[in-house]
């Protein structure tokens, strides 16, 4: 299947079941608001070694936050509703109550929830106050800068990590072009976030190792170095670089989307393939084929 | 198409009518709703004596008349609506715990005493004991929301436990005393001797207030969950100003005499500049 010149693998995206929550932070200004959500973000690539991962997922207008002050939304994974409950409360603890002038309230109406500010309420040191406005508990912890504000209990729901595309490009400067093309695509899916630096990963990775102490390894496929030893190269002659996007999303349509835009995008900038990864089917739940993706009506 | 009790009879006395309520009425046809009994001073009587009842017991009651001496009416609800097109007396939505209650006229003392869910909105004004714990009673408003368009009397939010009670005009003396928790918001002037006793909760004044002693001047800041509050107020129809939203609140902390826990919030006119000690309230 060609889009434009550029060829698509017939092959699939292998992506998992995970967790998800979403926090609303909102701040005196939006540059505030940003610094906690880039804050709350970091080192939250990859749950390979960062036990979750994270986006942001959009800017929001004080019209559409519950305060009314310019805000930013943030999605957050995890493997587990347990592990997602935790990373919550370490990440809203750590990197938004600790941001000036921030308050964040729970972006996820749903069911489960998990105790959020009702477990950071303890830093108030019993000074805390709850209040009560109809259903929903808020939390106003005193803190040097007034007060900061948090939702009770945040909602998680179920959700899928781990879509991703890979682009084979010519030579890296090329690749980085439609990689840049395909993340801006991509970039305000609802639902959705692209977890690692600038949306792009260039170290994708294997599940096997040689090395007894290593769950993971580099993706020797597609690394263009190593295409004459690899023992399932996937990269042409012709192709000097690869990048991968990976898409974490509230649920498959919205990482569907995603990556529907991204292929489009990067096909349009000149990649020479896009492929996917995946692990033969036997790990992920969800296997996204891409031509039968492209074949859909555009996103 | 609802329930209609019209007023063809004012009655001598009060009239308590704690049956006039949604649940009271389901399943009734309007000439067995008329024989469900009232008391009219020391008197039972049929309700059919006062009011004229017609339409459909679908969970809605329209009242109309001056029913300014019916009371205890919507007391006890749990569900449904009910609309009083006209002025209502005494103890209306006592103890309720869901519904709604709009009051088109103007409402007697103890609107919605120790209720604990739903919803009373009383358009003109309101009497004394808002929200307000019975005398003897442990706690006052234990949940739901109170909105007064016009002004109140003494005593909102006396004991309350929970909830919101918003005054959209002037509220009386000894607001919030006693309170234990729960947020009372006047958009008006308040009156004298506003939190006594007050443990917890919190009263909001879009004006200055002279506090009583016991009440300590902390700082004066931009509270983030009261645009929530004041979000929500706006929505239910209350003309709360930019100015208030956006604007900056002297907090005061008492009472003393109890746990000084409870907080007054001032808001400081936009032409008031702090000066480093504490303001004069």
């Amino acid at each position: 299947m060609l889009i434009h010149e550029t060829e698509v693998a017939d092959t699939f995206a292998e992506a998992f079941a995970m967790w998800a929550a979403r926090l609303v932070i909102t701040a005196e200004t939006a540059d505030w608001a940003m610094a906690a959500a880039q804050s709350v973000t970091g080192f939250a690539t990859s749950i390979i070694g960062c036990k979750c991962e994270a986006g942001v997922e959009a800017l929001l207008l004080p019209g559409q936050t519950p305060d009314g002050r310019p805000g930013v939304s943030v999605l957050l994974f995890a493997m587990n509703e347990e592990g997602l409950g935790k990373r919550l409360v370490e990440r809203v603890g750590q990197c938004v109550m600790t941001c000036p002038s921030t308050a964040c309230y729970d972006g996820l109406p749903v069911e489960p929830k998990v105790p959020v500010g009702s477990q950071l309420r303890f830093f108030g040191d019993r000074y805390q106050i709850s209040k009560l406005l109809g259903e929903r508990r808020l939390w106003r912890i005193p803190v040097m800068d007034g007060e900061f504000l948090v939702d009770d209990r945040f909602g998680i729901q179920p959700a899928v990590g781990g879509g991703n595309i890979l682009i084979l490009g010519r030579d890296q400067r090329a690749t980085l072009r439609a990689a840049g093309a395909a993340v801006a695509a991509m970039r305000g899916t609802p639902g959705t976030i692209l977890p690692f630096p600038g949306g792009v990963v260039r170290s994708g990775s294997k599940t096997t190792s040689r090395y007894k102490f290593l769950h993971a390894s580099t993706n020797d496929a597609f690394c263009p170095t190593l295409r004459p030893m690899a023992p399932a190269t996937q990269v042409g002659a012709e192709m000097g670089s690869v990048l991968e996007i990976v898409i974490d999303g509230l649920d498959l349509a919205a990482v569907e989307t995603a990556m529907h835009r991204g292929m489009q995008a990067a096909a349009a900038a000149g990649a020479l393939r896009i492929s996917a990864g995946n692990y033969g089917g036997g790990l992920g739940q969800y296997q996204i084929q891409l031509h039968s993706l492209l074949e859909r009506a555009p996103a | 198409m609802s329930l209609a009790l019209t007023l063809h009879t004012a009655p001598a006395v009060p009239l308590e009518a704690d049956v006039i309520s949604p649940a009271r009425f389901a399943g009734l046809s309007p000439l067995e709703a008329a024989k469900l009994i009232v008391v009219h001073g020391n008197q039972s009587a049929e309700l059919g004596e006062f009011f004229r009842v017609s339409g459909v017991a679908n969970g809605e009651i329209d009242l109309t008349g001056d029913l300014s001496h019916v009371k205890l009416i919507g007391a006890g609800m749990a569900q449904g609506r009910i609309v009083v097109h006209g002025p209502v007396g005494m103890h209306v939505g006592a103890g309720m715990t869901g519904g709604e209650i709009i009051v088109e006229g103007d409402a007697g003392d103890w609107v919605g005493p120790e209720m604990a869910g739903g919803r009373i909105i009383v358009k003109g004004n309101a009497g004394h004991l808002v929200g307000s714990a019975s005398r003897g009673s442990a706690a006052g408003l234990q949940g739901g929301e109170i909105v007064v368009f016009g002004n109140a009397g003494n005593e909102v939010g006396g004991g309350m436990r929970r909830g919101l009670i918003a005054i959209g005009g002037n509220a009386g003396d000894f607001t919030g005393v006693n309170m234990l928790a729960g947020t009372v918001v006047v958009l008006g002037q308040l009156g004298a001797r506003t939190g006594a006793g007050m443990v917890r909760g919190t009263i909001v004044s879009m004006h200055p207030a002279e506090m009583i002693p016991t009440f300590s001047y902390a700082c004066t800041y931009r509270p983030v969950f009261l645009r929530l509050y004041l979000s929500h107020l706006r929505t239910l129809g209350l003309p709360v100003s930019d100015a208030a939203m956006e604007g900056s609140y002297q907090r005061w902390c008492g009472d003393a005499v109890e746990l000084n826990r409870g907080e007054v919030l001032m808001l400081e006119p936009a032409t008031t500049t702090t000066s480093p000690g504490a303001p004069q309230a």
